[in-house]
């Protein structure tokens, strides 16, 4: 057996299975915990696509940015001072049948395709590449998502600052 | 098939990435709490950026898959930022983060 395939299946199982404690844990801090998990089991699966620079983003934005931006949300909106983690469920049997059948349409759908697989080309790294495609097919989309940044960052802070001056109205 | 499971191929993660789109699916559905609906929709898109590199690396795709990938990475980014603007906004106006507690535009 290859050291690739038993890492797939390694990455694969931790991916997975933290996922599905996410999904199926009570409380949210657990949850938060274990997507941490999964995000950084899809960030090695990047690696064995040979995708290193992805997997390096995956864990700076997903893991440092939006992973602690959940667990900002989580602090701020817990209701009381009784430290009340919970997450109420609901529709379970629906639900489950919906993404079982979902995952079941979706693996059929991917088992009996017949892709045409074309053997991989060789590259030592991504980051050169996907430097020159930034700054030459891609710089248009590259400039749009920078400006959409901008504008999602200042809409964030112009929601957050009102929400404390209302506060401060309130209280006067 | 013993054979087929030796052997990762493109179909493998293609599997993985269908198992993670279900489980966030799931998370959507069943959870009543706003963050953890967000949680769900980031599984949903990490499965779908799973599914652009792996199609870049096994197909003819080759390097535009991760540059799409990388687009899915920032717009996420940005919607994580702003949801999460939204939920301390609904939290602060309804003390609460029940999704079936807003329920104001209900007719």
């Amino acid at each position: 057996m290859e050291m690739t395939t038993i890492l797939f299946y390694l990455f694969s199982i931790v991916t997975i299975t933290s996922a599905s404690i996410m999904v199926f844990s009570k409380n949210i801090v657990h949850s938060a915990f274990a997507l941490m998990f999964t995000l950084m089991g899809v960030a090695a699966l990047y690696v064995l696509l040979y995708a290193d620079f992805l997997a390096a983003t995956q864990i700076l934005v997903y893991v440092g940015g939006i992973l602690i931006l959940i667990l900002f949300g989580v602090m701020l909106t817990t209701q009381g001072q009784s430290f009340n983690f919970k997450t109420i469920t609901v529709n379970l049997v629906p639900a489950s049948i919906a993404s079982v059948a979902a995952a079941g349409l979706l693996i059929f759908v991917f088992t009996r395709t017949e892709w045409t697989v074309s053997e991989p080309n060789e590259h030592s790294d991504t980051v050169h590449s996907l430097g020159m495609m930034l700054m030459g097919d891609y710089v248009l989309p590259f400039i749009l998502v920078g400006f959409l940044l901008l504008v999602a960052i200042i809409g964030a802070i112009v929601m957050a600052t009102r929400l404390s001056t209302e506060i401060e109205n309130q209280s006067n | 098939m013993i054979q087929w499971l030796a052997e990762p191929g493109l179909t493998h993660f293609l599997i993985v990435s269908a198992i993670l789109f279900s489980l966030g699916l799931m998370a959507i559905l069943t959870k009543r709490n706003i963050i953890m609906v967000l949680m769900g929709v980031e599984l949903i898109l990490n499965s779908a950026n799973i599914n652009f590199i792996a199609f870049s690396r096994f197909t003819e795709l080759s390097l535009d898959g991760q540059m799409i990938g990388l687009f899915v990475i920032i717009i996420a980014a940005a919607e994580a930022a702003v949801a999460l603007a939204i939920a301390l906004n609904v939290y602060n106006r309804f003390k609460s983060i029940n999704l079936d507690d807003i329920s104001l535009m209900k007719g």
